[in-house]
C-alpha cells in the first residue's frame, strides 16, 4: 500500500516542526508549494519590465520614484556636502530598492554570444524578484522575512536581528543592509513611509502599502508604460496579456526561485 | 575545583592581565560598533559577512576536534588519552564561547539576539546551528568538569554522565556540519554550493584542532608540572595527519570538479581567490601560501622522523594551524562573495576596529582557555603530588 504525496505531507505536519524543517533540508520549498496550491484562485502579484520602452531615462524615474517615497538615503549625493563620502564607503553602504545595471550583470549565466549585441551593454531595472520560493525566506532565523500570500516578499524590520543570512541567500543582490544611521543621507523625509534604524536588512517590498490603498507600485506609476503591474493569476490582467504576447526573460530561473519579474527584450 | 584559578604564579596573573586588557579594548572598540553600526568594519553591501563570521568558522571546527580524545578514550578504551580529554574539552569550550561571541557581535541587532528563540524557525540552518552550538557548550562543561571533579577525588564519575560523554561525541561532527550547510544550500553562491563542504569542514577541523591541540600540550609540559605525556602528543599526530591528507585530498576533488566542468559561477570564485579577477585579488598570495603550505606540511607529518621530533613536529603542526586557519578564516568567506551575484569584484578588507575586536574576542576565548586548563592542570598535579 503507498502513500500519496497529501498523506505523506499530513505525517510530516503531524512529525512537528522537526519533520517540517527535516522535509525542508531535502526538499526545499515542496512544502510551501503543496500548501501553496489552495491560494492558486487568490492574487499572485507579478512585474514585467518591456525593455523596449525602458530607456535609462525612464529607469531613473522609477527609481527616483522608489527611493524618495521610501527614505532610501542616498550615499552617492549626500545632501549635505560635508557628509560626502569617499568611493569606497559609497560603494560598500549602498542602498538600493531598484537600481541598473548592465545585461552581462543581471542575467549572469545567461550570456549570448555576439548576435546578440544588441543586449550587451543595456541596461535593466533590477528589483527584488518576489521570487516563489525564495531562498532569503527560507535562511532567515526569525521570519523576519517571509512570503505573503500574493507573493511578495515582506520584510519586518522590527524583528530582523541584522545577522544578514538573507543577503547571502538571495542570488539577486536584491538587499540591502544599514551599515550605518541612513537619517542623515536621507535629502527629504517622508513622513509617510518609515525610516530605519541601524543594522537591519531592507529591500524593495512591491510597494505595498500602496497596493492597499488600490495604488499601482510606484516604479509603475513612473514608468510611462515600460513596467506593467498586475495579478498573474486573473487572465485578463496587463501582465497576463504581456506574457502571452511577447517572448520574456527572468534572471536565474535555472535557480528553480522562480522570480516573478519578468523582461520583454 | 574553581579555587585553583584564583592562585597561581606571577606569569600565570600577568597572561590573565594581558588577556584582559586585550579583551577590554575590543570591547570599547566594539561599544563604537554598536553606536554607529557595522559600518566600522570592511563588510558591504557585496561581501556582508567578513571577519568575524569567518573567526566563528575557524573555531566551530577547533571547537569539534575536540570530538578526536574523547572518541578514543571513550569507545576504543585508548587510555592514554585519559590524560588529555579534559584538554580537548576545555578547548572546545572556550572556542564555543568564541563562536557565540563572534555571532553576537557580528549582529546588525545583538539587542533583538533573543528573536531566533521567540520566533523558532526550524527552516533556517542558523536555527540548527544556535541548538547545536549551545548544546555542545553545555556538554563539554558539563561533561569536562564532572570528569576532572571525580578525578580530583578519585571516585568513579557519575554513572549518568556516561550517556552525555557518549551524546558528545556524534554531537562534535554536527557543530561544523551545520556550520557548513550554513553555506552550502544557497543556491546563488558558486564557491560554496558544494556537497563537499561539510567533509572539508571536518577534515581541516580534525587537523587544525589537534594541531592545536599539541601546541597547548607543549606548552602545557614546558610550563607546569603536568606532562601531558609523549605518547599522547604522537597519537594526536598520527590523527593530524591522515586529516590533513584528507583534506588536502578533499581541496583537489572540488577543484577536479570546479575546472573539469567549466561552469563559470563555479570557477570564478577560485580565480579570484588564486590569481584575481578583473584586476582585483589582495588575497592571493595568501591563498597560495595557504594551500602550497598545507601540502607541504601534509607531506611533513607522513614522514616519521619529523613527526616524532617534538621541535619539527610542533612547527609543522603551527603551519597546520596558520594555513588551515587563511583557507577558512580568509579565503572561505571573501570567496563566496566575490564575485558578487551580478559578477561585479567589490574586494573585503577588513579594517582595523573589525580587527580589534576580533583580537578582544579572540583574547576573551584564551582567558577562558587560561582558567580552564589552570584549574585542569592544578588537579593533575594534585593528583600526582
Amino acid at each position: 500500500m503507498g502513500i500519496n504525496r497529501r498523506d505523506f505531507l499530513k505525517l510530516a505536519g503531524l512529525l512537528g516542526l522537526g519533520g517540517k524543517a527535516a522535509f525542508e533540508l531535502v526538499l526545499p520549498g515542496e512544502v510551501e508549494a503543496a500548501v501553496a496550491k489552495t491560494e492558486a484562485a487568490g492574487t499572485r502579484w507579478a512585474l514585467v519590465v518591456d525593455m523596449r520602452k525602458l530607456t535609462d531615462k525612464v529607469a531613473a524615474r522609477c527609481i527616483e520614484a522608489c527611493h524618495t517615497l521610501h527614505n532610501v538615503p542616498n550615499f552617492q549625493e549626500p545632501p549635505d556636502p560635508k557628509l560626502a563620502l569617499s568611493e569606497d564607503l559609497k560603494n560598500r553602504w549602498q542602498i538600493k530598492w531598484i537600481w541598473t545595471d548592465i545585461y552581462e550583470h543581471a542575467f549572469v549565466g545567461f550570456e549570448q554570444d555576439h548576435k546578440w549585441e544588441k543586449l550587451q551593454g543595456m541596461n535593466f531595472l533590477l528589483l527584488c524578484n518576489h521570487c516563489d520560493n525564495p531562498p532569503c525566506v527560507r535562511v532567515c532565523p526569525t521570519k523576519a522575512t517571509y512570503r505573503r500570500p500574493d507573493g511578495i516578499v515582506m520584510m519586518d524590520m522590527h524583528r530582523c536581528i541584522g545577522c544578514r543570512f538573507c543577503m547571502a541567500g538571495c542570488p539577486y543582490a536584491a538587499r540591502s543592509f544599514n551599515w550605518r544611521d541612513p537619517r542623515p543621507y536621507i535629502a527629504r523625509i517622508n513622513p509617510d513611509y518609515p525610516t530605519r534604524e541601524i543594522g537591519v536588512v531592507e529591500k524593495c517590498l512591491l510597494c505595498e502599502e500602496r497596493l492597499a490603498l488600490g495604488q499601482q507600485p510606484a516604479c509603475v506609476e513612473a514608468s510611462g508604460g515600460a513596467l506593467i503591474f498586475g495579478n498573474l493569476n486573473d487572465a485578463g490582467s496587463p501582465v497576463r496579456a504581456a506574457l502571452r504576447a511577447h517572448y520574456t526573460i527572468r534572471r536565474k530561473p535555472h535557480l528553480g526561485t522562480n522570480p516573478q519579474v519578468y523582461y520583454i527584450v | 575545583m574553581l579555587e585553583n584559578a584564583f592562585v597561581g604564579t606571577r606569569r600565570y596573573f600577568t597572561l590573565l592581565a594581558v588577556l584582559a586588557t586585550l579583551s577590554a579594548v575590543g570591547f570599547l572598540v566594539y561599544l563604537k560598533q554598536l553606536t554607529f553600526g557595522l559600518g566600522i568594519t570592511g563588510m558591504s553591501r557585496d561581501v556582508s559577512w567578513g571577519f568575524y563570521i569567518a573567526q566563528f568558522t575557524y573555531l566551530v571546527g577547533v571547537a569539534a576536534s575536540a570530538v578526536m580524545v574523547v572518541l578514543p578514550y571513550y569507545l576504543h578504551d585508548y587510555k592514554a588519552f585519559g590524560r588529555v580529554t579534559i584538554l580537548g574539552e576545555f578547548l572546545a569550550v572556550a572556542a564555543v564561547s568564541m563562536c557565540l561571541l563572534f555571532i553576537i557581535v557580528d549582529l546588525g541587532r545583538p539587542d533583538r539576539l533573543l528573536n531566533v528563540i521567540k520566533y523558532p524557525t526550524p527552516n533556517s540552518v542558523l536555527f540548527w546551528d544556535m541548538i547545536v552550538l549551545n548544546g555542545y557548550l553545555f556538554l563539554n562543561i558539563v561533561c569536562g568538569w564532572l570528569v576532572l571533579e571525580a578525578e580530583r577525588n578519585q571516585v568513579p564519575p557519575p554513572k549518568w554522565l556516561k550517556p552525555l560523554i557518549l551524546l558528545s561525541i556524534p554531537w562534535a561532527p554536527s557543530i561544523h556540519t551545520v556550520t557548513a550547510f550554513l553555506y552550502a544550500g544557497l543556491p546563488g553562491r558558486g564557491y560554496w554550493l558544494t556537497a563537499i563542504m561539510a567533509p572539508r569542514f571536518l577534515s581541516s577541523a580534525f587537523a587544525s584542532g589537534p594541531a592545536l591541540l599539541i601546541l597547548l600540550a607543549l606548552l602545557v609540559r614546558r610550563y607546569t608540572k603536568f606532562d601531558p605525556g609523549r605518547e599522547q602528543i604522537q597519537t594526536l599526530a598520527k590523527i593530524v595527519t591522515y586529516a590533513i591528507l584528507v583534506n588536502v585530498f578533499f581541496f583537489f576533488c572540488e577543484l577536479f570538479t570546479v575546472f573539469y566542468s567549466r561552469i563559470p559561477e563555479h570557477m570564478d570564485h577560485f580565480y579570484y581567490l588564486f590569481y584575481g579577477l578583473q584586476g582585483k585579488g589582495w588575497l592571493v598570495p595568501w591563498m597560495w601560501f595557504s594551500i602550497v603550505g598545507m601540502c607541504i606540511a601534509a607531506l611533513l607529518m607522513v614522514s616519521p622522523r619529523i613527526r616524532q621530533n617534538e621541535t619539527t613536529l610542533a612547527l609543522t603542526c603551527g603551519l597546520i594551524v596558520i594555513t588551515t586557519y587563511i583557507d577558512k578564516g580568509l579565503g572561505l568567506i571573501s570567496g563566496g562573495f566575490v564575485p558578487n551575484p551580478l559578477h561585479q569584484v567589490n574586494e573585503y578588507i577588513p579594517t582595523l576596529p573589525e580587527i580589534v575586536i576580533t583580537l578582544g574576542v579572540w583574547a576573551t576565548g584564551f582567558l577562558i582557555l587560561t582558567i580552564l586548563y589552570k584549574v585542569a592542570v592544578s588537579v593533575k598535579e594534585e593528583i600526582r603530588a
